[in-house]
């Protein structure tokens, strides 16, 4: 084999190639079965210096303490979920983009898992303004729950629901420039009985939906170790 | 030998364009997906109590002469579709040609088991000038 026929052989491989890399990135991206043992602590790590100067400690952040109303008009705080787990996400009644589907989504965890007391969704509304406990109570039973058992819509100001948003990791703004006047993400933040943040997962992504199902037993499997000890 | 190559490359190129880049879906499927299919689901079938379904929807049939402006004007009063009640936001559109409202309403009034009458342009064209909304380019 000549020079020039090496480059050329060369050139027709690397064409190949590019053309199977194209190919596996429009496969459809199987989600793989193989679970995590321990769901990871996501969000920041706070480091706390040691008062006797020794190693610094590392602390998860945690849920901060809230004081929410929910749908039936109940108070509801950070106590409403002691030794659970629950699902939040952000949403407004009248929103005109991505939160019907994002319920939707959301819909299809608490089926599967309304049969388990120990797992609760809290739904906050963004719109505090319009999304009063009416509102909330009409929306929530026209999604076909029926009290807040399960399943809190809630409101509070609307400062402590954006650093809410930021706490949980789905970011939440207003934003007069987009339809509906509020920039969110679709994102579902998983919580842990301790306060943690045990998963963020893309409520408007089917696939990413199955993956919060998939590990939501291995969070409840480590509570229940925790419980049993 | 590189020639071989050249054609498996050639080809593996070609099945990919195929694959994703094919226009499968006519331009009435497209614009659902983009700007419906979040609330009224991917077939139609609408969410519980909050968004009516459009597969197998009465509301079609029977105001199917006000549905060109119901896409660019959007709704929020009360509405009753299959003998139930809604009430929530349906977002106008300010943007889409009446020829693109044409394949929408076609494609909503002939798929996931609909067999309704379909729309011709002029037909929108003409619902769209009664509430001041027609578009044409
Ligand atoms: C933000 C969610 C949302 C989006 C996006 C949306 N709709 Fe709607 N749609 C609704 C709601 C809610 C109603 C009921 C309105 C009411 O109660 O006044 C409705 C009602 C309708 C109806 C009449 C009732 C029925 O079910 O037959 C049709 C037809 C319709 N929408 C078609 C569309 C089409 C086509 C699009 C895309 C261009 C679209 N909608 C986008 C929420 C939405």
């Amino acid at each position: 084999m000549n020079l020039t026929s090496l480059r050329r052989t060369l050139g027709a491989f690397a064409f190949v190639l590019a053309g199977f890399a194209g190919l596996t990135s429009c496969a459809d991206k199987a989600e793989t079965a193989d679970l995590p043992e321990q769901l990871p602590f996501v969000g920041e790590r706070e480091i706390r210096p040691r008062a006797d100067g020794g190693p610094a400690d590392t602390v998860i952040a945690t849920i901060p303490d809230f004081r929410l109303r929910n749908q039936d008009g109940q108070v509801i705080t950070n106590a409403t979920f002691g030794g659970k787990v629950y699902i939040t996400d952000f949403f407004f009644a009248t929103c005109p983009s991505i939160c019907p589907k994002m319920q939707s989504e959301l819909l299809r965890v608490y089926e599967k898992f309304k049969g388990d007391e120990r797992v609760h969704f809290l739904s906050h509304t963004i719109d505090p303004a319009h999304d009063s406990i009416p509102v909330l109570r009409d929306y929530a039973q026209r999604l076909g729950i029926q009290n807040a058992a399960r399943w809190h819509f809630a409101t509070a100001s609307h400062d402590s629901i954006f650093s809410l948003a930021r706490a949980y990791m789905t970011a939440a703004q207003k934003d007069s420039t987009v339809a509906g006047g509020f920039a969110h993400s679709g994102a579902f933040a998983l919580i842990d009985s301790q306060r943690r943040i045990r998963g963020v997962y893309d409520g408007m992504n089917p696939l990413e939906v199955e993956r919060l199902m998939q590990e939501l037993p291995v969070l409840l499997a480590e509570e229940k170790a925790r419980a049993g000890k | 030998m590189s020639r071989l190559l050249r054609l498996a490359g050639a080809l593996a190129f070609l099945l990919i364009l195929a694959g994703c880049f094919t226009e499968r879906q006519n331009e009435g499927h497209r614009l659902y997906d983009a700007n419906c299919s979040n609330c009224h689901g991917e077939s139609g079938e609408g969410l519980r109590q909050l968004i009516p379904p459009l597969a197998g929807s009465d509301y079609l049939k029977v105001n199917r002469a006000a549905l060109a402006c119901l896409l660019r004007k959007g709704a929020n009063g009360p509405m009753t579709v299959n003998g139930k009640l809604y009430q929530q936001v349906m977002p106008g559109n300010a943007t889409l040609t009446d020829a693109e409202i044409t394949n929408l309403l076609n494609y909503v009034q002939t798929s996931w088991g609909n067999s309704n009458e379909v729309f011709t342009i002029r037909e929108v064209t003409e619902q769209l000038t009664g509430c001041g909304g027609s578009i044409v380019r």
